[in-house]
């Protein structure tokens, strides 16, 4: 029985369950800003490929990993920025313009990395984050694989983790955001900032969605691909409701995803018997078990997804 | 609130109700601006932006074989479309079509190479019909996740559509492969099995017929029929549609059902009338072009039959741009998303600009 906890296989199990969920973690953590704030942001999914694009160039061209990082949070904030500008000033429908930002990231990633690239050139690569050595605290069983076999970006991510939850649920931040998501009108009364609290608040969003993005690019593969977040902005939404849009639920939320996609990468590798893309399908069905079992918008804000009012909102 | 409206915020409610929201005058704009961004970067490549529509244009309009090409292209554009535009009148943000469009094209090439050998005349409407069933039950499954769990269908829509991608890939790599290929894709299509060919020399088929007779039925379904009718009540508001006796719940799932069976026609005449067999690529996304298209379109068949024949023109004059002047064919994607965000910005400016009028040309009703 001790045997498996020590195992290789099921120790680099556990290892790439973490690793793999921080892009949809940090995702969905910048939904959580988005949500609680009434602004429901489908546009996740273009702002992670947005950060998950401007991360590699950077890094790309400047050799630093730092400026990829630092370029991927910008891109990300910027495409937050658009999005509120839909979404808040313009009172546009959320959704559509979400899926509209979507398709114009897709497009504009893949236009502007064959114009950095030419077709047939040689795939371009950068050489991404490395794990950091914790010497003899990366060999305890289960901890070990857990806690202290990830690169910096990944400790950063945890780190955000808890600024969040002390942003969002023990300062007053988080009670004009909260009181902006429920009741723009009455905040409003209150002297709250509506506006302003929206769009600072999708654009942390974009931030922390254009980082888990960039997670894919610079610290788990060091390259691009079109399309390379898959979906990953999509199932942060499934993940907020099944996290109740708490910082904290998210992450038991994203661990269950990132498990359920080393569980995949792995059994890729052994003679299961079970096809290949029975494997590869496993985060997205899992995704469709969660939103039928989890559904209910109960807890959801009560403005979410609401044009604002035309008067009386400051 | 009553508001006495001002001289000013007549004319141009007036404005927004018939010419923006009605009228393509608002799509027209889209467009234009959407171009012109286009063209700066065009520009900014070094490239002659009239130059570049040129030679775009010239491949897709400027000879039998591109207008051809642009009508085949236009077809999935316009039968998924179409399906999404049902859909979102009936207030369902059913993104599914690509998935829909695999599921409808693995069934026609399944009912083709199981029925090979018996009349065409019967196996051929066999082969539509499959794919539109299987098509309406692929886009049923999030029907019922979001009328029996209340789950969101933008979100099911998407993960159906990777469940679907996956599964077609297995189904090709695995039991539908066609013996001894090395390649996953299933048996050839016997050649009575095709859609027919309707001009020679080129590849246009018979499924543009398809297209011009599904936009008719559903423009006079939606605007002459009680059906048409019902969907469009739910999708206005459905707590007074059910006042009014309307079965919510089985108007939503017809609209899930509409958009799987277009959509799954659209496999079925892309496998049948294209490829001639069903592949793993056989939709560079398609479904997510339509949303566009019906969104371009104002989600009425004849306007989704306009925008989708424009957007093929775009997308099939592209590749020769990007060969003859070393433009991304990718821009075309760029210009087809800004379209949407143009469109909706306008209509979101007219908007709050006639509340503004309204709000200076009457302040004695405020409050």
């Amino acid at each position: 029985m001790m045997s498996i906890l020590t195992d290789p296989v099921f120790a680099g199990f556990l290892s790439a369950s973490v690793r793999l969920s921080m892009p949809i973690l940090l995702a969905a953590l910048g939904g959580v800003f988005a949500e609680r704030s009434g602004v429901l942001n489908v546009g996740l999914e273009g702002m992670m490929l947005a950060g998950c694009f401007a991360g590699f160039m950077l890094t790309f061209l400047s050799g630093q990993l730092s400026v990829g990082l630092a370029a991927a949070m910008v891109v990300g904030g910027l495409v937050g920025l658009l999005l509120g500008c839909f979404a808040i000033t313009l009172r546009a429908n959320q959704v559509v313009v979400g899926i509209a930002i979507n398709l114009l990231v897709a497009g504009t990633t893949a236009f502007l990395f064959r114009l950095a690239f030419r077709a047939g050139a040689e795939t371009p690569r950068i050489t991404p984050f490395k794990p950091l050595d914790f010497g003899p605290l990366a060999d305890i069983p289960v901890l070990g694989p857990l806690l202290f076999s990830h690169d910096i970006l990944t400790y950063a991510a945890l780190g955000l983790v808890l600024l969040s939850w002390v942003v969002l649920c023990r300062s007053t931040i988080g009670l004009t955001v909260s009181a902006v998501g429920e009741h723009p009108v009455a905040a409003t009364t209150l002297g709250l900032y509506v506006i302003r609290t929206r769009y600072l608040a999708v654009m942390a969003s974009g931030v922390l969605a254009g980082l888990g993005g960039a997670f894919l690019s610079i610290s788990a593969t060091g390259l691009f691909l079109d399309n390379m977040t898959a979906g990953r902005g999509y199932i942060a939404l499934a993940i907020l409701i099944l996290g109740r849009r708490h910082p904290v639920g998210i992450v038991a939320a994203s661990l269950l995803f990132g498990a359920a996609e080393a569980l995949q990468l792995r059994a890729q590798l052994m003679p299961t018997g079970v096809p290949l893309q029975a494997l590869i399908v496993l985060p997205y069905a899992l995704t469709l078990v969660v939103l039928a079992g989890f559904a209910s918008r109960s807890g959801a804000p009560a403005s979410l997804g609401q044009p604002l009012p035309r008067t009386g909102i400051r | 609130m009553t508001v006495r409206t001002a001289p000013g915020a007549d004319a141009l409610a007036f404005l927004r109700e018939r010419l923006v929201a009605q009228n393509a005058l608002s799509g027209l704009v889209a467009l234009a601006l959407a171009f012109g961004v286009g063209a700066l970067l065009i520009l900014s490549m070094g490239v002659n932006p009239i130059e570049a529509c040129a030679v775009l244009f010239q491949a897709s309009l400027g000879s039998t074989n591109g207008l051809a090409e642009t009508a085949i292209r236009t077809v999935p554009l316009a039968l998924a479309g179409i399906g999404i535009a049902l859909s979102f009148r009936a207030g369902v943000f059913n993104v599914g079509a690509e998935g829909q469009i695999f599921i409808g094209g693995i069934a026609t090439a399944f009912v083709g190479v199981q029925l090979a050998g018996a009349p065409s005349a019967i196996v051929l409407p066999a082969m539509a019909a499959a794919a539109m069933l299987a098509g309406a039950f692929w886009s049923s499954i999030a029907g019922v996740l979001k009328l029996r769990f209340g789950a969101d269908e933008l979100i099911t829509t998407i993960m159906l559509n990777y469940v679907a991608i996956h599964f077609v890939s297995y189904l090709l790599h695995g039991p539908l492969q066609a013996p001894g290929s090395p390649l996953a894709q299933t048996e050839r299509l016997a050649r009575e099995l095709r859609l027919p060919i309707l001009v020679p020399t080129t590849r246009l088929h018979a499924g543009i017929l398809l297209v011009i007779l599904v936009t008719v039925a559903a423009q006079v379904w939606l605007w002459l029929s009680v059906g048409g009718f019902r969907l469009r009540s739910v999708g206005h508001n459905p707590r007074a549609a059910r006042s009014a006796g309307i079965n919510v719940t089985g108007v939503t799932l017809l609209a899930f059902v509409l958009c799987g069976a277009l959509s799954g026609l659209a496999g079925f005449s892309e496998v049948a009338g294209v490829h001639r067999r069903m592949i793993e690529n056989l939709s560079p996304g398609f479904g997510y072009t339509a949303i566009i298209v019906a969104l371009l379109g104002r989600t009425s068949p004849l306007g989704v039959l306009m925008a989708a024949t424009l957007f093929a023109a775009l997308q099939i004059g592209s590749s020769t741009m990007e060969s003859a002047l070393g433009v991304p064919g990718a821009l075309i994607a760029m210009i087809q998303a800004l379209v949407v965000l143009f469109l909706i910005g306008q209509g979101a400016l007219f908007t709050a600009i006639g509340h503004l009028l309204r709000r200076r040309t009457a302040p004695e009703t405020q409050r």
